[in-house]
């Protein structure tokens, strides 16, 4: 597979070793490959030390890969950039700067026009729920709602890709909920290809119309799954997707394959 | 009486608690609301009130204490002046200065260096500080000059900068420039250090330039540190002033109780003592508003 000549974004046969200051290394990814069309949500699961977030930091452009490549629409990924934009777990916001000032980051640094860029800013203050905060310190919302100004900033810069590293882990069960129904009305609106990093089995299966499991030691893709969960949460309630027979199949059916990877890392200590 | 009692809705099945009137509260008679609901006290630092009915008992009991033994004579005057000696003193003071200066302009001078030493303290130590926080040559180069410097307390560079430079102003400016100095470029750079990689990282993705990164993320992130290094810097400056001045000074509070002190005018000595006090109180108070005015974010990252 060579990345250069598809449209999408490819991982191209990366590896990722991590050479310790004090000596030794850490195999963190082995031999990875995706190739993801444009406009496709893909999650990302597996137990800690998988190596998701490493992969993520590659594909973000922060972390160059020991073997391997990623491409976007062709082109090799050597850095950061505003095509890929990347939504953090929490505490990624400028708490120097208000709500409208976060979300319009992107386009003032880039040296868009104010009008359009208002405009630009309002319209996603509605779309994210956000209408009469946009003058609020980020520091005075809830952490669902900086989660929404998070999004809104990163959809402002209208990236390629969007890449979540566990965007709604630090949310409580109900938000938590809540923000994967906007995440889901989001990529339908936007057609943006999506790459969400979670550790919860519900919200991969749910999100995710591709997903892959990942393996520890060294990281690797343990198994695909496409799902038609996604493509039902735009139209069914999520409550009666979650509670069908078909999901919880899956989510059982990963949940144990988790376990056992866990119990295997652990599997020494318990004996 | 509470809301709650007035609420049809709600049942009471105790009395409600008689609510001890603002001014027990304010005194520190009386706990808060909320803290009376609390059964464990001892140990939660929130359920200590300000007391302040026995700050009012310390200040009276001070200033008794102060009145009983000068007026019975238990102490000389050269030693601790009376009240009214004090009280006539100051009218003097403020009306015809002290050694054809105004009172005020000895405070204004002994406030105008710590200011203009801050100044300079800041202007060279930000910039400093920042690049020995992003560049690894500046860290280098200046890192033993910074870890030398920073435990020798500016008191003992006097008589070097005496030495130097004399005793006239630019001698002065100079301490005080060289004790904000290290207190500045360690704020600063603990400021740049301090800084969430996430949010480098998301400004990078959202297509910041180098210099964009520096100017809204890095500076703006470190701005608390480097705030609090000024207010430190004040508060060192203060008390380094005033003991340059001890040393060798026409005008200024330091300068003088210290020409006080060789004409045993005490009281003098007293209310200049006072007036440092006072001053360096009324920094530290100035310093915390603007922080709270310029800098509002602080600690909510």
């Amino acid at each position: 597979m060579t990345g250069a000549n598809h449209n999408g974004l490819v991982v191209d046969d990366v590896s990722m070793v991590f050479t310790l200051p004090g000596g030794g290394s850490v195999h963190a990814l082995n031999n990875v490959s995706l190739d993801l069309k444009s406009g496709e949500l893909l999650s990302v699961l597996g137990p800690s030390g998988c190596g998701k977030t490493t992969l993520l930091n590659i594909i973000a452009g922060f972390l160059a890969p020991t073997v391997g490549a990623v491409f976007l629409n062709g082109n090799q990924v050597v850095g950061p950039d505003a095509e890929r934009g990347i939504v953090f777990q929490q505490g990624a916001l400028f708490e120097w700067l208000n709500v409208r000032k976060n979300i319009s980051f992107g386009p003032r640094m880039a040296g868009k026009p104010a009008k359009e860029t208002n405009e630009k800013v309002d319209h996603l203050l509605n779309i994210v729920g956000l209408g009469d905060f946009g003058d609020k310190p980020v520091y005075q919302l809830s952490g669902g709602m900086q989660q929404r100004v998070a999004l809104a900033r990163c959809l402002a810069n209208e990236p390629d890709v969007i890449l979540m590293d566990e965007p709604l882990g630090a949310l409580d069960a109900l938000t938590r909920e809540k923000m994967q129904g906007l995440v889901l009305k989001l990529w339908k609106e936007t057609g943006k290809t999506i790459v969400l990093i979670t550790h919860s089995v519900e919200e991969a299966l749910f999100l995710g119309e591709r997903l892959i499991v990942m393996a520890p030691r060294p990281g690797r893709i343990h198994k695909e799954y496409n799902l038609p969960f996604a493509e039902q949460g735009l139209t069914q309630s999520p409550r009666d997707i979650k509670a069908s027979a078909e999901f919880i199949e899956k989510r059982e059916e990963i949940l144990s394959m988790i376990w056992e990877m866990e119990e295997e890392i652990m599997g020494g200590m318990d004996k | 009486m509470t809301d709650q009692s007035n609420d049809p809705n709600i049942k009471l099945v105790a009395a409600p608690q008689e609510t001890p009137s603002a001014l027990m509260m304010w005194l520190g008679m009386a706990d808060n609301s909320f803290t009376r609901q609390k059964t464990v006290k001892f140990g939660d630092p929130s359920a200590v009130n300000s007391g302040r009915l026995w700050s009012f008992v310390t200040i009276i009991l001070l200033l008794l204490l102060w009145w009983v033994s000068t007026s019975f004579g238990w102490v000389k005057p050269i030693y601790w002046p009376s009240f009214e000696a004090v009280g006539s003193r100051m009218t003097k003071l403020l009306d015809q200065g002290f050694r054809n200066t105004e009172l005020w302009e000895h405070v204004f001078i002994s406030v105008y260096r710590v200011l203009s030493g801050v100044f300079f303290g800041a202007l060279v130590g930000i910039p400093l500080g920042f690049a020995m926080g992003l560049s690894s040559t500046a860290r280098g180069l200046f890192d033993p000059i910074v870890e030398f410097m920073r435990p020798i307390p500016p008191l003992a560079l006097i008589p070097l900068i005496i030495l130097w430079l004399g005793i006239d102003e630019t001698a002065k400016i100079t301490l005080l420039f060289l004790a904000a100095l290290f207190i500045m470029i360690i704020a600063a750079r603990s400021g740049v250090s301090g800084v969430k990689i996430s949010k480098v990282h998301a400004a990078y993705s959202l297509g910041a330039s180098k210099f964009q990164v520096l100017k809204n993320v890095i500076l703006p992130n470190a701005l608390p540190e480097i705030f609090t290094g000024i207010r430190t810097a004040m508060g060192v400056c203060w008390g380094t002033v005033v003991a340059a001045e001890l040393v060798a000074a026409e005008k200024g509070v330091g300068s003088m109780i210290m020409i006080a002190k060789n004409f045993l005018q005490t009281d003098t000595v007293v209310i200049g003592i006072i007036i440092i006090g006072i001053i360096g109180y009324a920094i530290e108070m100035i310093m915390r508003m603007l922080e709270s005015w310029l800098i509002p974010w602080r600690g909510k990252g």
